[in-house]
């Protein structure tokens, strides 16, 4: 778990700053690494742009702020927009590809792209609101930088009981999508998850 | 009704307590800081006599003198304070009454008496008074009202009666002024009366009833400023107040309080004005925890967590 | 004595430090607070709102800061521990009853939670700008004592200092946080609580009769009664003697207010907290606090791998000032280094105790994010030449 600089983006009620939370939990709770989240938010309760850093690491971590990020999850274009350019090269993009149009990515820095429908998959579910859930998934089986299970353990800890086994069934699905994704192949992956669902 | 006042003052009837045998020993004494007298109020001030009539109610309400804690602001009527011997504080201009709160909340079984003036706790501590009513705060607030700013000089109060002259409107006021009982019977006190400093047996009485209200309680005492008020709006001294008092005064227990508002020489009316029950803060938050959280709400700790 | 286990969370906690400062309030056994809301503070109230029925004890919202930082103190009369959480603009509202809690000697903690100013300014944004103002932001002279915690895990630890400091010294202490600590989320371990230290009010064993509230005895710091214990006390806002009695001569102001600073002062170097690094070699010293720290961490790593030899300082404790540290150092370094977000506050007090012997470096920020790394890394270079 060597330090590693993560940052999640996306609309207020995505549960954007709740998935950083989570993977802070599981990294430093329930693994013996560290971890640091600080968030950006303005005055919008719901619905404006929201985006949080998660610093993970296993040295107490001293700078709380993502410089380049290793891996970056993007939720909304205006997310993607905004930072996509800030990734390091070789760095990790995910994104929720019904909402993000990834354009204009520079070749050059072989950033590998993976995209997954984590709404409609949450839909699905029966509950939109565990789309983040899902992306946590998905997350943790991709980039491999996190203990399954304590991931799995956050998300139980990180959620209102009677949401508890939802939310574990969307990290599961999630999980599912990232151990069978490929990188830059979000058309792939998108009718994948089509036949998965149906 | 009418009192006379010189007999009344020294009129020992009221007492029910066992005096000493020494008759040189003014009943009041106990109460008081004596060495820390003489006090610093003007030669006809009022505020003595509501200091008076704030001890003999206490012998007569019989309330254990060490569950008491009095809380004054700053100003003539914020000196009570240290003048009563009793668990005092003098704290800073306009917060008499959140302090007591503090006090209150902290350590229910205190009985507090917020003693302050009109300016202190209508003007600077205006915010405080309405939102304590509206709480319903289990505190007494005794008001003296002498309708100026005294300690600082004789400058307008939110109570200072219309055209009144003071050091600060020189020629004459023309701000509307606050009709105390009407305020703090919409934000929602349960007992607000209003005497002046003639009426030191039904002050005395109003005190007392006072005590046993649970909730805030908010009584108005009509006093002279002589140095400041009377002098320079030429209504005569102190005993020409007292005469003006006994004269104008007109007692209208249960009055609606938007009819009692005050006028530079006109009609005052006294009396009991307000009296309803309604819970206090304290019940109103326990009911709330007990009924949110059931077996986890856990009562509030006595003082003792800290010694 | 040890802490009152029901306010104890033990455990670890992945929480920011605006819920661990809270933590620490009822670890330390506060059970009374008085608030008003305000970004980035009001995380802390929230949680003790919600905590704090479950544990005994209560939480009032008052109508203003004015009413909040005087209705702790009528808690702390009460008998209780108690504190109250702000933001620049509530913390301005406050300074009035700073100099009442300084002056009638009541122990509390007063939490800020700094974001940028002046007035409105940045209110979700971080700053270290009310550090003077901590210091010397109500009238008059007294003296108080302020903590800047780096981390959540700091937010709970210091905040139990900050109670034990203000019982044992009976000042007011202000909690000097920033918008970044208070919502930046990290682990925070809770000790079960027989393992926290806390320091009891010094409540008078004298008797009713013998009893003078702001008499002293060997030390500086008076003992203290509650109200409805039966002492009859009385306390003012006004120069007052020891018996509490208001006293308007110059002697008994002369005594009063000396007694109040020095009683801070002549322990300065027994509460002063930092942290040092590499001091022994240095050549530059970085003097850092709260989030700046942080990143001042990062400058130095830096620094020191190109060959640099810089130290660390990081102030934890900002007030009373570590002043004899700085002095020692100012002799042997040729620079302080002094990141801050702000536009130079404790700069000036490094300077002041460094009296010429070496440079300082202000490196001021207006506040509304951090420092770069490298931007103190080029202020750690230029100072090594």
């Amino acid at each position: 778990m060597q330090l590693t600089e993560i940052r999640i983006a996306g609309f207020g009620g995505q549960g954007v700053i709740l998935s950083a939370m989570v993977l802070g939990k599981a990294a430093s709770i329930f693994e013996k690494g560290y971890a640091t989240v600080t968030q950006n938010f303005g005055p919008e309760a719901r619905g404006g742009a929201c985006s949080a850093q998660l610093i993970i690491s296993d040295a107490p971590v001293a700078y709380p702020y993502v410089t380049q990020p290793d891996i970056m999850v993007v939720m909304s274009q205006e997310a993607y927009n905004r930072f996509a350019p800030e990734l390091k090269d070789g760095g990790t993009l995910i994104v929720e590809q019904d909402l993000v149009r990834v354009t204009g990515l520079d070749k050059k820095k072989e950033i590998k792209v993976y995209g997954i429908p984590a709404t409609r998959i949450a839909e699905g579910l029966g509950k939109k609101m565990v789309l983040n859930s899902v992306m946590v998934g998905f997350f943790t089986a991709l980039t491999g930088l996190l203990d399954p299970d304590a991931v799995r353990k956050a998300v139980a800890d990180s959620v209102p009981s009677n949401f508890r086994e939802l939310n574990l069934q969307a990290f599961d699905k999630g999980f599912e999508c990232g151990s069978t994704a490929a990188p830059d192949n979000v058309e792939a992956q998108l009718e994948a998850e089509t036949v998965t669902e149906g | 009704m009418s009192t006379d006042l010189n007999t009344d003052l020294l009129n020992n009837d009221l007492l029910n307590t066992d005096l000493p045998d020494d008759d040189l020993v003014n009943p009041v004494e106990p109460f008081l800081r004596t060495d820390r007298m003489p006090h610093i109020w003007c030669p006809g001030c009022g505020i003595g006599t509501t200091v008076n009539c704030f001890a003999r109610a206490l012998i007569e309400s019989k309330i254990d003198l060490q569950s008491l804690a009095l809380v004054s602001g700053i100003g003539c009527t914020g000196r009570v304070a240290g003048y009563v011997a009793l668990d005092s504080f003098h704290t800073t201009h306009g917060r008499a009454i959140p302090f007591a709160t503090g006090l209150k909340l902290a350590n229910p079984k205190l009985n507090v008496v917020v003693y302050s003036g009109d300016g202190d706790l209508s003007a600077i501590g205006g915010n405080h008074l309405i939102h304590a009513a509206r709480r319903n705060i289990d505190l007494k607030v005794i008001c003296v009202n002498n309708l100026i700013y005294a300690m600082t000089g004789g400058q307008t109060a939110p109570t200072t009666p219309d055209h009144a002259t003071t050091s600060t409107n020189p020629y004459g006021t023309f701000e509307p002024s606050f009709n105390l009982p009407h305020l703090v019977e919409a934000a929602g006190a349960v007992y607000v009366a209003r005497w002046t400093t003639f009426h030191v047996r039904q002050l005395a009485r109003a005190i007392g009833e006072a005590f046993q209200k649970k909730g805030f309680s908010f009584i108005e005492v009509i006093s002279p400023c002589p140095t400041l008020y009377q002098r320079r709006n030429k209504l005569g001294d102190s005993l020409d107040t007292m005469k003006y008092y006994k004269a104008k005064s007109k007692v209208k227990n249960g009055a609606p309080t938007s009819e009692v508002g005050l006028t530079i020489s006109g009609e005052i009316i006294v009396g009991k004005f307000v009296d309803r029950e309604r819970p206090d803060y304290q019940s109103m938050m326990r009911a709330q925890y007990v009924d949110s959280l059931g077996d986890r709400f856990v009562e509030p700790m006595e003082a003792e967590v800290c010694s | 004595m040890k802490a009152d286990p029901r306010g104890v969370l033990t455990g670890e906690h992945f929480i920011d430090g605006d819920h661990a400062c809270c933590e620490g309030a009822l670890a330390a056994g506060a059970r009374f607070a008085a608030g008003y809301p305000i970004t980035p503070s009001t995380e802390v109230v929230e949680r003790f709102a919600a905590r704090v029925p479950t544990v005994g004890g209560t939480f009032i919202q008052m109508e203003d800061e004015l009413a909040a930082s005087i209705t702790l103190q009528g808690g702390v009369w009460a008998g209780a521990k108690a504190f109250t959480v702000t933001s620049g603009p509530g913390f301005s509202l406050m300074m009035e009853h700073i100099g009442y809690a300084a002056m009638t000697e009541t122990p509390c903690v007063f939490v800020d939670v700094q974001r940028g100013g002046p007035s409105t300014g940045l209110p979700t944004l971080p700053a270290q700008a009310d550090m003077m103002q901590a210091r010397w932001g109500s009238h008059g002279d007294y003296a108080v004592i302020a903590l800047c915690p780096n981390s959540p895990q700091e937010c709970f630890d210091l905040t139990i200092k900050a109670f034990n400091l203000s019982e044992e010294f009976r000042v007011p202490v202000m909690f000097m946080m920033d918008e970044v600590v208070g919502h930046m989320t990290e682990k925070v371990v809770i000790p079960p609580a027989d393992q926290i230290e806390i320091v009891p009010r010094k409540h008078t064993k004298e008797s009713v009769e013998e009893f003078q509230p702001y008499k002293t005895n060997g030390d500086l710091v008076p003992e203290i009664a509650h109200a409805g214990e039966g002492y009859r006390f009385h306390v003012t806002g006004l120069t007052h003697d020891e018996r509490g009695y208001p006293n308007m001569t110059p002697q008994t102001q002369d005594k009063l207010v000396r007694r109040l600073q020095n009683k801070i002062t002549s322990a300065a170097d027994r509460i002063a907290m930092f942290e040092e690094a590499h001091l022994k070699d240095a050549d530059v010293v970085v003097v850092s606090y709260g989030i700046t720290s942080r990143v001042a961490q990062r400058a130095i790593d830096t620094a020191r791998e190109q060959g640099l030899r810089v130290g660390k300082l990081r102030l934890i404790t900002a007030w009373p000032f570590p002043e004899k540290k700085i002095r020692q150092l100012a002799g042997r370094v040729k620079a302080f280094v002094v990141p801050e977000l702000n536009l130079g506050q404790m700069a000036l007090e490094v300077e002041r105790a460094a009296a010429g012997r070496a440079k300082t470096f202000s490196l001021t920020h207006a506040g509304g994010g951090v420092h770069r790394p490298e931007d103190i890394l080029k202020v750690i270079v230029e100072a090594s030449r």
